[in-house]
């Protein structure tokens, strides 16, 4: 038994014309230490399924337990200081008018933590930011230092599992290797669990050790990092995926021939 | 420290405590504010009402609520001695006015003062929780947007009875919804954000996310449209007045003053001109900073 | 034969600090190929984009030696001769279709009214129906008859490219034309924009943060970096590049195959930006 095990999960939106089902029956267990990718296209569910589990989207269906025991509806604040999450925009994730001093202060607030100086300056030290950052505001700051601020908050209430939404699909790609380096150095430290959400093969294969691949709300197959790297896999869909990451090709076969002429 | 000037504490880009911080970004709005002209006129205009308020005794030559030798000072034009001349009463019209700031400024602040909180408690609930609150908070905002707001505010007059503190009162309930409206609409918006989601993340409750998260992002579009409205607050403000339902003779308030210099106004035009040029700058005042408010703080708005 | 020539081209944008150059003498001459620029946010890739196209927002300020289209010299266009270039012969497809496609007019009469500005109304609507089935969209009627919002992003992206090149430019900027779009739309997107660069000898401007993807896409990629090109590469030795930077950018990626961990980090060097 995982850490945290799907059953059947489904998740359904109403209140638009027609109720949509954004996941459709998906299962997965994710085991403790673990980093478990999640890789989909826009609409195929996967950010739903993170805010599915914490709570933040509307679960019509199936079971979602944390530690072997079922999660409550609403969440216990006891789940909050287990699981936290990191959104993908950066500049949408934080709250415009917070210092980044209250921005980690309001969870160990609501925590009730009274050594909250020394945490947020521990916090700000190791995601790589140092304490000069304390009391920016957002816009005083870049892409990158932003996710790191909010790697902070998450890892403030020192959680067990991180969720992942897309986490450095926002940032440059310089920055996203500085970001990825400091999960990854993170998850050695603290022996984290990750749940991460990617668009991206490459950065699921270089983070995660197995992943799903859904598309419209169904896990299309499960893989390993192994069966990835030696592309392994089963199904067209996860198929197409791998071959449009390597790039664009001049045209598939077929056409190959004719537009190769054409060229000439 | 001892290097730097106080410029370059306050514009940090690496404040080193929290008051730094708050200063840097107040002190950056007030740059921002401070550029543009037309909003710095209309400070000033303020500024000059509050300090006439404030100074009163000083400035007021006569006793406002006292009135001058009825038989020889009546109706007097301008001059040196009244410089904006006497009214029926006898009493001097630049020192009425000169008392009728404090007047016009309690109404301003009490109004201000009751109804922003009402307004951005029933709008931030109401766009926060959605479904029954919801309903019920807009239909009851509904109800008060349906009168015209100086009809609603004679009614609540008529049925508290006439005076000042109540004109105070019934404008401030009739002033509110338009606020309420506006503070649901920005919170729709904020809701979704995913910072909302990560406070609830953290387990904050629903009244820690309205209070520490929606309301301060609210606020700042909330104060742009109660300064704007302030022209609107003086002129129903001073119409009861005009009607007879605000402030009580001979309290010097500048909408009564209009009406009672309103029977001889082609003999005697100064008696309504006085206050009404009055009410109008003090408006125009409020109108012109409350526009550059709205370029400084409201990021939507501006270009 | 060169369509486009560059020449030390400055953007210069005011700010309370004095001048800020956001693209500080960038030069290049362009064929009928396919260009691609590539740099981070803040390189000034799209701001090239443009100032090529007379597109450079107030209060920005555009300067160059050199900025001539097929021997027009752009500096000092007037309205009038960009109206008469602008949609007819250099045309420009955006990040997202949202914002670049009104909302309120079906795809089919902004299609016709793009095209109207270079042949009759009737020819017009064939033309249109014919641009749709061009950029593949395998229902050209329904889409033709569609609003905006009745489209998916990659549907979107397509109108939009069609509307593009319904005039059959001679140049076409396209500026993250696929960073809005899923892996397997992208590549469909670029097969049509690939076959229209073949088939009508169009030049190709692709600017993008992607150095992979354009390097897989395009025959020459310039690197801009500080609002500077740093490098010039042909696609196909983007291995060999020479610039720190490039090879900094290329290895920080991740990559399905597995490599080093942690990733090379880029180090900046204050010289590049110079």
């Amino acid at each position: 038994m995982g850490l945290i095990d799907i059953q059947a999960l489904e998740v359904t939106f109403t209140g638009g014309a027609a109720p949509v089902r954004a996941v459709r029956g998906l299962t997965l267990s994710v085991n403790e230490g673990e980093s478990y990718g999640i890789v989909g296209e826009s609409g195929s569910g996967k950010s739903t399924v993170l805010r599915a589990i914490c709570g933040l989207a509307p679960t019509s269906g199936g079971v979602i337990s944390v530690d072997g025991t079922a999660l409550s509806r609403p969440r216990t604040p006891d789940f909050y200081r287990r699981v936290q999450m990191v959104f993908q925009d950066p500049y949408a994730s934080l709250h415009p008018r917070h210092t980044v001093d209250r921005v980690l202060a309001e969870p160990l607030a609501i925590h009730g933590f009274t050594d909250a100086e020394r945490r947020i300056e521990t916090a700000l030290t190791d995601v790589g930011l140092g304490t000069g950052f304390r009391f920016r505001y957002p816009h005083q700051l870049s892409g990158g230092q932003r996710q790191r601020v909010a790697i902070a908050r998450a890892l403030i209430l020192e959680p067990r599992v991180l969720l992942l939404d897309e986490p450095t699909s926002a940032l440059d790609a310089s920055i996203q290797a500085e970001v990825l380096n400091l999960l990854d150095r993170l998850r050695g430290e603290r022996g984290l669990t990750y749940v991460l959400v990617s668009h991206d093969l490459a950065v699921v294969a270089h983070m995660c050790e197995r992943l799903t691949v859904m598309q419209h709300g169904l896990a299309v197959e499960e893989l390993t990092r192994a069966d990835l790297q030696a592309r392994r896999a089963q199904m067209d869909y996860t198929r197409a995926l791998l071959a449009a990451s390597e790039g664009y090709r001049a045209n598939d076969p077929m056409e190959a021939s004719s537009s190769s002429a054409a060229r000439a | 420290m001892t290097t730097m000037t106080r410029r370059e504490w306050l514009l940090s880009d690496a404040p080193n405590s929290r008051a730094q911080a708050r200063w840097g970004q107040m002190y950056r709005t007030w740059v921002a504010l401070k550029a543009n002209k037309l909003a710095m006129v209309g400070l000033s205009i303020i500024v000059v009402l509050v300090l006439m308020a404030i100074f009163a005794p000083i400035l007021a030559p006569y006793d406002p609520i006292l009135s001058g030798n009825i038989r020889t000072e009546r109706l007097l034009p301008p001059s040196w001695d009244h410089w904006m001349g006497t009214d029926d009463q006898a009493f001097d019209i630049w020192s009425r006015i000169v008392y009728g700031a404090r007047l016009t400024l309690l109404v301003v602040a009490l109004v201000a003062l009751i109804a922003t909180p009402i307004g951005l408690l029933f709008g931030t609930a109401a766009g926060y929780f959605g479904g029954w609150i919801d309903v019920v908070l807009m239909r009851i905002t509904d109800i008060f947007l349906a009168f015209p707001r100086l009809i609603l505010a004679l009614a609540f007059v008529s049925a508290l009875g006439p005076g000042i503190e109540n004109a105070i009162i019934a404008i401030a309930i009739t002033s509110w919804p338009p606020y309420a409206r506006l503070a649901r609409a920005e919170t729709l918006t904020i809701r979704e954000s995913d910072f909302i989601a990560a406070a609830r993340l953290q387990g904050a409750s629903s009244w820690r996310i309205l209070w520490g998260h929606v309301t301060p992002l609210c606020l700042s579009s909330v104060i742009v449209r109660v300064t704007l409205d302030m022209a609107g607050i003086i002129l129903t403000a001073a119409g009861l007045g005009f009607l007879g339902l605000g402030a009580r003779p001979p309290q010097p308030e500048w909408g009564a003053m209009i009406a009672g210099g309103r029977r001889f106004i082609i003999d005697y035009w100064w008696v309504a001109t006085m206050p009404g040029a009055a009410i109008f700058i003090v408006s125009l005042g409020f109108n012109l900073l409350g526009d550059g408010l709205r370029d400084v703080l409201d990021p939507k708005a501006r270009k | 034969m060169t369509l486009l020539s560059v020449k030390n081209l400055r953007v210069t944008f005011p700010t309370r600090q004095g001048p800020v150059d956001v693209v500080r003498g960038v030069s290049f001459d362009l064929g009928r190929e396919r260009l691609g620029i590539v740099g981070e946010s803040g390189s000034g890739k799209s701001q090239t984009g443009r100032a090529i196209l007379g597109l450079t927002p107030s209060p920005g300020k555009v300067a160059a030696d050199v900025l001539s289209f097929d021997g027009i010299d752009l500096r000092n266009a007037d309205a009038r001769l960009w109206r008469s270039l602008r949609g007819v012969r250099m045309s420009m497809v955006m990040q997202d279709p949202k914002f670049s496609l009104n909302p309120v007019m079906t795809i089919g009469r902004q299609l016709i009214e793009a095209g109207r500005r270079t042949v009759s109304k009737p020819q017009a609507k064939a033309a249109a129906m014919a641009m749709l089935e061009a950029v593949q969209i395998r229902d050209p009627k329904r889409v033709f008859s569609a609003y905006p919002h009745e489209l998916s992003g990659g549907m979107g992206q397509r109108a939009m490219i069609a509307m593009m090149l319904i005039t059959e430019p001679d140049l076409l900027i396209a500026d993250e034309p696929t960073s809005a779009l899923d892996v397997t739309v992208q590549i469909e997107v670029l097969r049509i924009l690939d076959r229209l660069v073949t088939d009508r000898g169009m030049g190709l401007i692709f600017i993008s943060h992607d150095l992979r993807l354009v390097s897989s896409f395009c025959d020459r990629v310039l690197v801009m970096y500080a609002g500077r090109i740093v490098e010039e590469v042909k696609a196909s030795d983007l291995g060999q590049a020479q610039h720190p930077y490039t090879q900094g950018l290329l290895r920080c990626l991740p990559q399905i195959e597995g490599g080093a961990r942690p990733l090379p980090t880029l180090q900046r060097d204050a010289e590049w930006a110079r």
